[in-house]
């Protein structure tokens, strides 16, 4: 067994080689490299912890934005209702004053027309009468040489006309 | 190696001096640069190929980075488990003891013999795996001893001791915490040692089959074949799980030293 025949001429060997070889790696690697190495670990996961919590408080931004337009648009749209509401109301009242208005002018006009109407009735009833005394009067003084007076055949005139 | 169709099993942890450097010396002791330091250095450079080849940072981490990054991921879960918030700052300790002894079982295994070149596992070298052990140890006693004061030995008491069998159970402890660094080196050069000496006693038994002739021989050699590639992939197995271990027991002893109990 080489591990105990050569241990007298070996062992300070051994040892002394041991100890410089794993001192090395000792303080080269496993102080140098192994703690960058597992720095590296621990920022790539702070990394993704923060990225993840990013990425919740956009989801959480996102969804209050959601929340906060659908409110506005259903404030808009109720408003918009009412809006619509008002003008329709507007527009049915000015609609029925105008017809109004326009009511009551046909009726002046066809007040007024009627008036007109009446007073030239009344203007050709006076007329005829006029014509009719007048020629009641040719009449009698032609046919029975009568001379009538105005009054009296104007009275005349008038019982036959209104009879 | 092979002489008459004999294989020596143990050969092959034979420690030599390479490149002329039999003749090194530090304040007397011998220390030549040798197959067992060569594959120190090959494992050592191994892993910091692979390490740097995963300090790329990228945030989006590529196939080589995920690799490192799962190693140090799965020490650092380790730590954490075993010791809590405090095993933080083990991870460097821990990822250099799991990562060299990994590195050093599995290129042990490799089929190199092949090309020519003898792989050495010096992980099968109690001389080696007793250094890791005494430094986890030692760890395990500077940091029981720098938090706890002396109240560290109330370790060698656990809860609800009767009080009569305090001194029984304090020599008890202490001798099974004692015991802790020989056993961690031992159980690593032990499992390593027995896993490479089994591979070669298998082979040796392939080699003899071949050279007994036709007959029993070659049922001798397929069946020992057979049984080398299962071996192999228990070695595979093996190089892991005792890497693991290593680093677990460090991290369950450091966890009495940072939290008693």
């Amino acid at each position: 067994m080489p591990q105990i025949a050569q241990l007298a001429e070996t062992y300070a060997s051994q040892i002394f080689w041991m100890l410089v070889f794993f001192g090395f790696v000792f303080f080269v690697i496993g102080k140098g490299m192994v703690p960058k190495v597992m720095a590296t670990v621990e920022s790539r996961d702070k990394q993704i912890a923060s990225d993840l919590a990013a990425a919740e408080a956009a989801r959480a931004a996102a969804d209050a934005q959601e929340e906060a337009w659908r409110v506005q648009a259903n404030s808009q749209r109720a408003e918009a209702q009412a809006l619509i509401a008002k003008a329709k109301g507007e527009a049915a009242k000015a609609t029925e004053t105008r017809l109004a208005a326009a009511a009551a002018k046909l009726d002046a006009q066809v007040e007024a027309a009627d008036a007109r109407i009446a007073e030239a009735r009344q203007g050709a009833l006076g007329e005829i009468e006029a014509v009719a005394v007048e020629a009641a009067t040719d009449i009698a003084q032609r046919l029975a040489g009568l001379k009538v007076d105005a009054g009296a055949a104007t009275s005349a005139v008038k019982e036959a006309l209104h009879v | 190696m092979a002489e008459q169709g004999k294989v020596d099993p143990m050969h092959q942890f034979t420690i030599e001096p390479m490149f002329g450097t039999d003749h090194w010396q530090i304040a007397g002791y011998h220390i030549p640069f040798t197959n067992s330091a060569l594959w120190m250095a090959i494992a050592t450079l191994a892993l910091l190929v692979f390490v740097a080849g995963g300090m790329k940072r990228q945030l989006v981490p590529g196939r080589w980075q995920m690799a490192v990054e799962s190693m140090t991921g799965f020490v650092d879960g380790l730590l954490a488990a075993n010791i809590g918030p405090a095993g933080k700052k083990y991870v460097p300790y821990v990822f250099s003891l799991f990562m060299f002894i990994l590195f050093a079982n599995v290129l042990g295994l490799l089929p190199l013999g092949i090309v020519g070149v003898h792989p050495f596992t010096f992980t099968s070298h109690f001389t080696a795996t007793g250094v890791l052990a005494i430094l986890s140890f030692a760890i395990v006693l500077i940091v029981g001893f720098w938090k706890h004061k002396l109240h560290f030995f109330s370790l060698f008491v656990p809860h609800g001791t009767p009080v009569v069998m305090i001194p029984l159970i304090f020599c008890i402890e202490l001798v099974s915490f004692l015991v802790r660094p020989f056993s961690l080196g031992l159980r690593l050069f032990v499992a390593m040692m027995a896993g490479h000496v089994l591979l070669e006693v298998l082979s040796g038994f392939v080699i003899s089959g071949l050279n007994a002739g036709l007959g029993i021989g070659p049922v001798v050699s397929i069946l020992s074949f057979l049984l080398m590639v299962a071996i192999c992939a228990l070695e595979i197995l093996v190089a892991g799980i005792q890497a693991y271990v290593f680093a677990l027991l460090t991290s369950l002893y450091i966890n009495d030293a940072e939290n008693l109990h």
